[in-house]
């Protein structure tokens, strides 16, 4: 395939690997950002090819994985008590809330509905009329564009019965939280290409700045994170710190303008709870005020307790880095992808279920 | 629709409660419906069962077919219900003959979309040389049911020369397969409400009966293991004949043949190909020394131009798959916890 295939060329991988290993002298601990650059490591055996003294650090960027328990509550609330029609992105409908995850909501009757996009979602509203239809809206800045799409071609139609229910979170503030963590073993960053191909590369300029570390936007083929690697060593060794793009093919500086747009037309920046993290200011999304009647959270009174987590999972330590999937003592026993105490073990980019289902047993 | 064959003038253009009744409604439909179209020297006899002799190896096997949306590019639940059970006995090395044919059909059902099924499972019948010999008929309520489910069992005279059994597998072992991988669960996937997207593919249903009967005539015993990846795709067949034999499996990424329209839409929908169900596809377990001369014979087949030996049977790593990919790092492969869902972005 065009654009795929000379990305995942054994040549160019056994070069690069090659150039890793003779630049990299010292121990290095570097986090990929994103849960689909982490899949991507796992799944085409890259961790076993990489160098021991680089350790590659499995960070936040898996957008199932933090959202919070109480969330999934509601939006089990919603489809079960309220008999909305609830669409969601696939991933995200086995992820266990505190009573039930979506899929029993579906299996015991609710109208649980798995999308690609959310338009389709506006798309179900019309044909509709009579039912409330509500879309989850969970990810990074990555699919904030078509979330905000969808209010807004809604709002356009006038339709009075879609809303959303969202969980928007943003990478930068999370990549600041764990760097301000006093445990934090991150020498560097391959920020999340994806991410920056929506909101260009400025943000990190600041983070590279404070933090003194090197950050390499980078994608998600094995070619692309071994550049991404390699990148990152030659800085670190030559003691340099800087902003980086390896994924020059799809991020541009400043981003995807009409995306950034829309996102900004719909959206405002608000503090935001990380599953797994705990709060951290300034890191999500929030429908803004003029578009209320979107917003599933103003929308309907959502009665739900508190709901509080898994004290034993530790699947914050695994996001933050702080310990390898298969360090925690219920990877594999108490935790399944069947039967899962935290996201990461559910979503295909978690990084406990990428180890699971990979059989990664090392760490 | 074929023009020879119209859909049959009845009183009712839709299945209702009383066509599972047993009376003369039902009657009415399975005359001109079922006994017109699949009609033979057993099943006209309308017994409760059909009588006939069967000597020596025989082979049997069931399935119950449930499928959304009903008819996708390349079949429907019809032909697939028909293939589905002739491929369960051609992996057991036979040759199916005889054929059960079970509805359960949802009230409100459109009698000519029922009609179009039964011409498929016509020419499916037809397509694979079996016939129809007993069946039945029930209707559930409306939204009690998806339309149509269908089960069928069939039975069938075992390949003199087939000694099909896990226990004869062993290290050294090739692994075949016969064609282009996860076409059929891209298909309907592609069709599903929610995830449209264009593609010109179709579904791989097929009868494999008459290849796998034409490779046992030439490589008999050699041929240690046939296996159908239908539902849970190749990694789950391959598991379960990892666990179930205790040995290990190498694969190699770049031999299994996919086809690029599906390995994009693979991409795109974040699915591993490795799971994605198949219909007219077979993985082969022979033995080293013939292997090639398979691959050869395979390859003749009008399906089999991309059949491939994909990997080998080996004694390391017992119970577990582990594929190179293609870039030659190396990885397990497991099995799934659940469904495969696409991912969010």
């Amino acid at each position: 395939m065009k654009y795929i295939s000379e990305f995942r060329s054994p040549e160019i991988v056994e070069a690069l690997l090659k150039e890793i290993r003779q630049t990299a002298k010292g121990d290095w601990h570097i986090m990929e950002v994103c849960g689909g650059q982490t899949h991507s490591l796992v799944k085409n055996g890259l961790l076993n090819m990489l160098p021991s003294n680089i350790q590659m650090i499995h960070g936040p960027g898996c957008p199932v994985c933090v959202t919070p328990v109480n969330l999934i509550d509601k939006a089990v609330y919603l489809a079960f008590e309220r008999g909305v029609i609830l669409c969601s992105f696939g991933d995200m409908i086995r992820v266990p809330g505190s009573g039930m995850s979506l899929l029993e909501a579906k299996s015991k009757g609710a109208d649980v509905r798995i999308l690609y996009s959310p338009l389709e979602a506006v798309k179900i509203a019309r044909e509709n009329p009579e039912r409330e239809v509500v879309f989850f809206a969970v990810g990074f800045e990555t699919t904030a564009p078509a979330n905000a799409l969808s209010v807004l071609h809604a709002h356009r139609e006038g339709l009075k019965n879609y809303s959303i229910l969202t969980s928007h979170v943003l990478v930068p503030p999370a990549m600041e939280a764990i760097m301000k963590d006093e445990d934090c073993r991150v020498d560097a960053f391959l920020a999340a290409g994806h991410v920056c191909a929506i909101m260009g590369v400025d943000e990190y300029y600041p983070l590279v700045e404070k933090y003194k570390l090197p950050i390499v936007v980078t994608g998600f083929e094995p070619v692309d994170l071994l550049e991404g690697v390699l990148m990152t060593v030659k800085q670190l060794e030559g003691h340099e710190f800087k902003l980086e793009n390896q994924y020059t093919r799809v991020v541009e500086a400043k981003g995807n303008r009409s995306a950034i747009a829309v996102i900004d037309e719909i959206f405002e920046v608000t503090d935001r709870e990380w599953r797994g993290i705990g709060n951290i200011p300034l890191s999500g999304y929030a429908v803004k005020e003029n578009y209320r009647d979107y917003d599933a959270h103003k929308k309907f009174r959502i009665d739900t307790r508190e709901a509080h987590e898994d004290p034993t999972c530790l699947s914050g330590e695994v996001m933050k880095g702080k310990i390898k999937p298969a360090q925690c003592p219920n990877f594999g026993t108490r935790c399944t992808p069947v039967k899962p105490l935290g996201a990461p073990m559910v979503s295909s980019e978690g990084a406990c279920a990428a180890y699971y289902h990979f059989n990664i047993q090392h760490v | 629709m074929n023009l020879s064959c119209p859909v049959p003038k009845l009183d009712f253009d839709s299945i209702h409660l009383g066509h599972g009744s047993g009376g003369l409604l039902t009657s009415q439909l399975l005359d001109a419906g079922v006994f017109t179209l699949l009609g033979n020297e057993l099943l006209d006899k309308k017994h409760d069962g059909a009588v006939f002799t069967m000597n020596g190896r025989t082979a049997m096997s069931t399935d119950t077919f449930v499928v959304s949306p009903l008819f996708f590019e390349g079949g429907n639940i019809g032909d697939l219900a028909i293939n589905g059970t002739v491929n369960d006995l051609a992996m057991c090395g036979a040759a199916a003959q005889y054929l059960s044919l079970g509805f359960v059909l949802e009230e409100g059902l459109k009698l000519t979309t029922f009609w179009e099924i039964l011409l498929s499972i016509k020419a499916a019948c037809e397509a694979a040389g079996v016939k129809i010999i007993t069946g039945d008929t029930k209707v559930v309520e409306r939204g009690k049911g998806d339309q149509v489910f269908i089960n069928t069992t069939g039975i069938g005279k075992v390949h003199a020369r087939a000694n099909i059994d896990i226990d004869r597998i062993k290290p050294g072992d090739k692994i075949l397969l016969s064609g282009p991988l996860a076409r059929h669960g891209i298909t309907i996937m592609s069709q599903r409400q929610g995830l449209q997207f264009e593609t010109s593919l179709s579904s791989d249903t097929r009868p494999l009966n008459k290849i796998v009967l034409a490779l046992l005539d030439h490589f008999g015993e050699g041929i240690h293991l046939l296996r159908d990846p239908t539902r849970g795709g190749l990694a789950t067949v391959l598991n379960e004949i990892a666990k179930d034999a205790g040995v290990g499996i190498d694969l190699s990424q770049k031999n299994i043949p996919v086809e690029e329209e599906v390995s994009g839409a693979c991409e795109m929908l974040g699915l591993d190909p490795l799971y994605v169900a198949n219909e007219g596809l077979f993985v082969a377990v022979v033995d080293a020394a013939m292997a090639d001369a398979f691959l050869q014979q395979l390859r003749q087949w009008e399906h089999g131009a991309t059949a491939n030996i994909i990997g080998e049977v080996t004694q390391e790593h017992a119970r577990q798959v582990i594929m190179k990919s293609t870039i030659g790092g190396r990885r397990v492969v497991n099995m799934l916890a659940g469904e495969q869902l696409p991912r969010i972005c």
